[in-house]
Parts: C-alpha cells; sequence; structure tokens
C-alpha cells in the first residue's frame, strides 16, 4: 500500500507522471494505428457484414467507460476516508471522460443496433443500466459545479459516486440476469473467446489503445488541476 | 477503394460511428491539452513576476 500513498503525494505525482506520459502517449497511438488497420482489413462477419467494425470502437469505449467509473469510484472513497490531497482531484479528473466515452459507447451501440436489431435504442436491461451510467458521471460533474466550497462539493460528489457503484455489476450482469437483446460476453469468458482471431486481435488493440488514451488524458487533467491550484495559491500568497 | 466506403451497404452506419468517435476524442484531447498549456503558463507567469 506504501507505494500507492507515495504516489498520492502531489509533488511525486507531477515527477513520476511527468516520466510515464510519453510513453503512455506513444503506445497509445501505436495501438490505435495498428488496432484500426487491421480493424479495416479484416473481412467483414458472416452475420454482422460490416457493421462487424463497430463493435472495434465500441466494445473499448464502453470498457474503459466502466473501467473510468470504478476507479472514480475508489479515489472518492479515498479521498473521503483518507483525506487524501490527489485523491479528490483524480476523481474530478476523471468523471469528464467517463461521460464521453459512456457516451462514445451509446451513440456506437445504436449505430450497430439500427442495422443489426431494426431500432436505434430499445429499453434494454443492459442499455438502460448504461445510459444510467452517463446520467451519474453528468450528476457527478453538475455537483462539483453546484457546490462553492471545494471540500463539501467533493464530499458530496463522492457519496454520489460511491452510490452508482452499484451500477456497475448491473451493468455486467444485465446480460445474464434478464433476458436482453444485447448479446451476452464474448471476449473473456471460461471456454474461451468465441470470436475469432481476425476480430480479436484488432478490438484487443482498440481497447489497449482506448485504455492508454485515458489514462493519458487522466494523468494531464491532473497535472492540469494540481498546477491550478498551486498558481491559485501563489495568487493568494499562500506559498 | 468504392467497396471500401460503401461498407457493404452499411456506411450510413459504420462512418458516422467512427467519425462520432473521432470527433469525441479528438475534442477531448484537444480541450485537456489546450488547458494544461493554459495552467502552465499562468503558474510561470506567477511565478516569474511575483
Amino acid at each position: 500500500m506504501a507505494s500507492i500513498f507515495e504516489f498520492a503525494n502531489p509533488k511525486r505525482f507531477m515527477n513520476l507522471s511527468g516520466t510515464v506520459l510519453p510513453w503512455l502517449a506513444a503506445a497509445s497511438a501505436l495501438t490505435i494505428i495498428v488496432g484500426l488497420y487491421l480493424g479495416f482489413t479484416a473481412p467483414p462477419d458472416y452475420q454482422q457484414g460490416d457493421t462487424v467494425r463497430i463493435m472495434f470502437i465500441h466494445v473499448p469505449a464502453a470498457w474503459v467507460a466502466m473501467m473510468c467509473y470504478g476507479l472514480m469510484a475508489i479515489a472518492s472513497l479515498l479521498g473521503l476516508v483518507n483525506r487524501h490531497p490527489l485523491a479528490d482531484v483524480a476523481a474530478k479528473s476523471a468523471a469528464p471522460l467517463g461521460a464521453l466515452f459512456t457516451a462514445l459507447a451509446l451513440i456506437t451501440g445504436s449505430l450497430w443496433g439500427k442495422p443489426m436489431w431494426g431500432a436505434y435504442w430499445v429499453w434494454d436491461a443492459r442499455l438502460t443500466s448504461f445510459l444510467l451510467l452517463l446520467f451519474l458521471y453528468l450528476g457527478y460533474i453538475a455537483l462539483w459545479n453546484a457546490i462553492e466550497d471545494e471540500t463539501r462539493a467533493a464530499r458530496a460528489a463522492a457519496i454520489l459516486a460511491l452510490v452508482g457503484v452499484v451500477n456497475l455489476p448491473i451493468i455486467e450482469f444485465s446480460v445474464d440476469w434478464w433476458n436482453t437483446l444485447h448479446q451476452g460476453e464474448s471476449i473473456i469468458r471460461s471456454g474461451g473467446p468465441l470470436i475469432s482471431a481476425v476480430f480479436l486481435w484488432p478490438l484487443g488493440l482498440m481497447a489497449v489503445g482506448y485504455t492508454t488514451l485515458f489514462f493519458t488524458l487522466w494523468m494531464i487533467r491532473i497535472r492540469t488541476e494540481i498546477i491550478n491550484r498551486r498558481a491559485r495559491a501563489l495568487q493568494l500568497g499562500i506559498a | 477503394m468504392e467497396a471500401f466506403f460503401a461498407m457493404g451497404k452499411y456506411a450510413a452506419y459504420v462512418w458516422p460511428a467512427y467519425g462520432a468517435s473521432l470527433v469525441g476524442l479528438g475534442l477531448a484531447i484537444g480541450l485537456t491539452l489546450a488547458a494544461y498549456a493554459r495552467a502552465k503558463s499562468r503558474l510561470a507567469a506567477l511565478e516569474s513576476g511575483k
């Protein structure tokens, strides 16, 4: 645990993230470029046709949207319980990114749903719980903006983030619990993936690309917030 | 090439999906970098100007 808390020291975070950032950004660019190439050169799926290519950007966006919420909740918990200087900043910085990836998953999903299911939207368990995820992100952001005092805003937003965590398993297991239109798990399952390697590679690379892109942007946003707070402290003559 | 852009008659769904993702992620990258640059120059000005 010691390493996590050392990393949570703002000064050390600035040093560490400064070293990691260029590598993370390069890894993201590379995996997305190769992923896109493989995604567009893969043959059309025998059932989905060329709409299978939407999967290469839909699944990674949805995965990052959920991972981001989990990370935001963990940061919120650390901020609430341990009063860590960096935890609230980390949670606050993640929310707009999470909202974006959620929106992208919903948009790309509905553009796939129209030709494949015959409708842009259905009030199915998976889709509805994912829409709720977007509202949780937007509510979290709104709460931060509504409360003037930063400490109180952080506390209120953290509680909302933690309450919203119940939605994550609902999204995850919605395809098993309810009879939904959305397909079940086909990648990480016992017995191995159900999809062919020609699709698994671009999907995997895009997932890595999206994940590293998220971490790159998240780190830059945290750095921005730390710098802004330092500037504000300087302006007030505290530092 | 034409066949590629036609996306097997699914062009109307595949390209908007990629377009929306490109615009969304592009905006996020642009806004994040702009805010970062603004913060850095603000702090630099404060530190040098006093």
